[in-house]
């Protein structure tokens, strides 16, 4: 047994058998890795267009691989599934199923493969609903191994994720590969995510509902990572891909819980002009950005960029010339995806660039303030995004761990949900260490990390924002909800969850029923 | 009664008391006072379970510095003497009747209250009561009912109904108020006691609501009924003192101190004699800009 940086003990047969050193700490140093290269089948201009996928899966798909999709169109993805299906169909067996993500409307089919023997592995940043119910209840052999955006991208290039076949939704191609996001029925912005699949897969395998003029520009993805184009009905149903305008929320609580984030940020010492940032999708998170919008009028202050995932709000922000640049990993709205369409200062930036621990430098690294949400915080400031209260699979790691090691990391998440703490001296797993995590934002005040005396002395007498201690703020929500009787578990392991750099930092064991 | 007074009650916030995720969040947003509903919010059949539901959130759940207030059930229904007895046992400190019409009904109101108090062993006069009127007859006797007990910290006007009684309606530029406003003001002043004004329906209408909380506050209100938690800080923001009111409050504030150090009994600052009401006023003003964190602890003027 092995105690990690973060207090988890690890059995050394987990260590051994899926080699793995425990996760030692956010600060990595230089490292030196080797990256790898994919295979390559040279083409001279024959026809990749092919209109069936069964042909496809039939050629390329063999028992044993590792397939990949990614997850830009969201609840409207009609690609994984209907790509799974023919996999399931084939009787192809015991695959790896590498996504960049997992959303819910893949859940079905991906217990009906596990079922099936289709799929016996599965690296992913999250799952949800009805999958991770039925993984943490033990529905796979193989434990799951979570990664953040940037953990993935770095595992790609290093090797650790070695992909046979990506499947790739685009919103437009030509014959031949060429492909971006922005324009088509199912335009979703930004490939961030599939830019890796599409670098690295052995084989690339495009499907779109859209085929367009030779040469497509401009092109994200292209002719030379390209082995088919498949001609599909619908890629994604438009509505459910990102909703067309974000609506502001009205919710007296989030609204506090994001005056009080926006208090802490126009207070500490990185609000300055030039400074960087990165919000989330949450309603908390896009109220914050309308906050931080009205403060950099009032101080003339403008930022850089804005990181990440986007919204409408932040490409608001671009528009009105209060944010510089906007660099595009994802987009979340219509608004966003539209603004990426229009607007040359709105990067399209793939993972590694975004967040990868082991490359020349990410973006995450020059990130200066953060908001990120949680399911529970601890008292060490430990951060779970991936586990329910009842230790069910529920999240996703997502940019979390990487972004988090921004100057300014800031958790904004309501004290109790419903009946449910979410600051608590024990989580049901850790998904990003307290050393990155500096201020904790709920809606009666804040916590601060210890380790950061400069904000404690920065952010202590803001009026209108009481601060507290983490253990506090503990204390507060157990008076509220109570105390919760302990998730019974088994010994078996249902998910590793690795630290960016690749590190374990957690085990989520199987939960007794 | 000085606590009544000192105490700031710009926003008396309405949460219904049956519904528990917002009595367990009612604290959180910076209402001065909080309104537990047991009245008009609360349907017929959930009567009890709501009473029970208030009572547990009083013993569980920190409001902080606010001012707990409860609208029990009218006199005249089979709810409003366990309403009494529970939110008296609770330990709330005020006791809002609704559709008061006369100072009668405030004594009952009293003598409920008292042994209440008895009964369940809180000390005796701990629990204030309020008025709210909502009818003619109400503001025809209003300096009755304000002057009905000394454990009236308050009068409020109740306007939905009210201009119902009245047939008429509410309009946007409130004129069909004027009477009751100005009558009302004029009976809590003269009992010493707060004056509370009607709520603002119209949430999406924020031009709206500050508008009227300018002209209440020009009257005279400590403040106003609110429906919705969004709308306390603009009421707060109407209510907070200019910079220059502020420092001329620190000025009266340290001239007073001034004079006491010396032993002086007179009391001037720039040659004019300071008399009581304009250092109450100049406490006032810091009570506020503390409240509206324009000062910090010491008093000192927080630059933005």
């Amino acid at each position: 047994m092995s105690k990690n940086n973060v207090g988890v003990d690890i059995p050394d047969s987990i260590l051994n058998q899926y080699d793995y050193k425990p996760y030692a700490g956010a600060k990595l140093g230089n490292p030196v890795s080797q990256r790898v290269a994919p295979q390559v089948r040279a083409q001279f201009g024959e026809n990749k267009v092919v209109n069936s996928i069964a042909d496809v899966v039939k050629a390329e798909v063999k028992d044993g691989m590792t397939i990949s999709f990614h997850h830009h169109l969201r609840e409207g993805d009609q690609v994984f599934n209907e790509v799974m299906q023919v996999i399931i169909d084939q009787g192809i067996k015991d695959l790896t199923l590498a996504p960049s993500s997992l959303t819910n409307v893949m859940n079905d089919m991906v217990v009906k493969a596990i079922k099936a023997g289709t799929v016996t592995h599965i690296t992913s940043s999250g799952m949800r609903g009805s999958l991770g119910d039925a993984v943490s209840h033990g529905a796979l052999k193989s434990p799951v191994i979570f990664r953040s955006h940037g953990g993935r991208a770095r595992a790609i290039e290093t090797g650790k994720i070695k992909i046979d076949v990506a499947f790739l939704g685009v919103p437009n191609s030509d014959a031949e590969g060429n492909a971006n996001g922005m324009t088509g029925d199912a335009a979703f912005g930004s490939l961030g995510y599939a830019l890796m699949d599409a670098k690295y897969a052995n084989k690339v395998v495009l499907l779109t509902d859209n085929l367009v003029d030779y040469p497509n520009t401009p092109a994200s993805i292209n002719q030379t990572q390209v082995d088919y184009v498949v001609k599909v009905a619908q890629v994604g149903d438009p509505d459910k891909i990102g909703s067309g305008a974000t609506r502001f929320t009205k919710d007296p609580k989030e609204l506090k819980i994001a005056q009080m984030v926006n208090d802490v940020i126009t207070h500490s010492q990185y609000f300055k002009d030039g400074f960087s940032f990165q919000t989330g999708s949450g309603g908390a998170a896009l109220a914050v950005t309308r906050y931080l919008r009205q403060s950099m009028l009032d101080k003339g202050i403008k930022a850089s960029f804005a990181l990440g995932g986007i919204t409408k709000p932040t490409t608001d922000l671009l528009a009105e010339g209060l944010v510089k640049k906007v660099m595009d990993v994802q987009d979340f709205d219509k608004g966003a995806a539209n603004s990426m369409h229009t607007n040359p200062a709105q990067q399209e930036i793939d993972a590694s660039w975004y967040a990868d621990p082991f490359n020349k430098g990410a973006m995450v690294d020059k990130l200066d303030v953060v908001i990120l949400s949680a399911l529970q915080i601890d008292t060490d400031f430990n951060v779970n995004v991936l586990t329910g209260s009842d230790g069910v699979l529920r999240g996703a790691v997502g940019g979390h761990q990487d972004a988090a090691t921004a100057k300014l990391t800031i958790i904004s998440a309501p004290l109790v949900r419903g009946r449910l703490a979410t600051i608590v001296p024990k989580m049901t797993s850790i998904t990003t260490p307290g050393e990155s995590i500096d201020v904790v934002v709920t809606e009666i005040g804040i916590a601060i990390n210890p380790r950061r005396k400069d904000l404690i002395d920065a952010l202590s007498h803001i009026p209108g924002v009481p601060v507290f201690t983490i253990q506090e703020l503990a204390a507060k929500a157990e008076a509220i909800v109570g105390k919760p009787k302990a998730i019974e578990y088994t010994d078996r392991p249902v998910a590793l969850v690795e630290y960016r750099d690749g590190s374990l930092i957690d085990v989520i064991n199987q939960v007794k029923d | 009664m000085a606590e009544t007074e000192e105490r700031l009650r710009r926003t008396m916030m309405f949460v219904p008391g049956n519904n528990p995720a917002m009595l367990k969040d009612a604290g959180i947003y910076g209402a001065d006072s909080i309104m537990f509903d047991l009245e008009d919010a609360v349907s017929l059949k959930e009567k009890d379970a709501a009473r029970d539901l208030v009572y547990e959130a009083l013993q569980t759940v920190d409001y902080g510095n606010a001012e707990k207030v409860v609208r029990v059930n009218g006199v005249d229904t089979p709810f409003y003497k366990d309403d009494v007895r529970a939110m008296v046992k609770a330990g709330i400190d005020v006791i809002r009747l609704p559709k008061t019409e006369t100072a009668d009904m405030i004594k009952e109101l009293v003598d409920d209250v008292a042994s209440a108090e008895t009964e369940f062993g809180r000390e005796e006069g701990s629990t204030h009561v309020m008025a709210a009127i909502e009818s003619a007859k109400g503001v025809v006797n209003a300096n009755e009912i304000a002057a009905a007990s000394d454990r009236m910290i308050g009068i409020a006007l109740s306007a939905e109904d009210y201009t119902t009684d009245m047939k008429t309606h509410r309009y946007p530029d409130g004129r069909e108020l004027e009477y009751a406003r100005n009558v009302i003001l004029h009976a809590a002043r003269a009992a010493g006691i707060a004056a509370f004004d009607t709520v603002f329906t119209n949430l999406d209408d924020e031009a709206g609501l500050i508008r009227e909380t300018q002209f209440i506050h020009q009257l005279g209100y400590d403040g106003k009924s609110v429906i919705n938690p969004r709308q306390i800080a603009v009421i707060n923001k109407v209510y907070a003192p200019t910079k220059a009111e502020i420092q001329t409050a620190q000025q009266v504030i340290a001239a007073i101190e001034e004079a006491h150090e010396k032993g002086s009994g007179v009391i001037s600052l720039n040659g004019q004699m300071v008399d009581r009401p304009v250092a109450l006023r100049a406490q006032r003003v810091m009570n506020l800009a503390k409240a509206s964190h324009l000062v910090d602890e010491e008093g000192n003027y927080v630059e933005e």
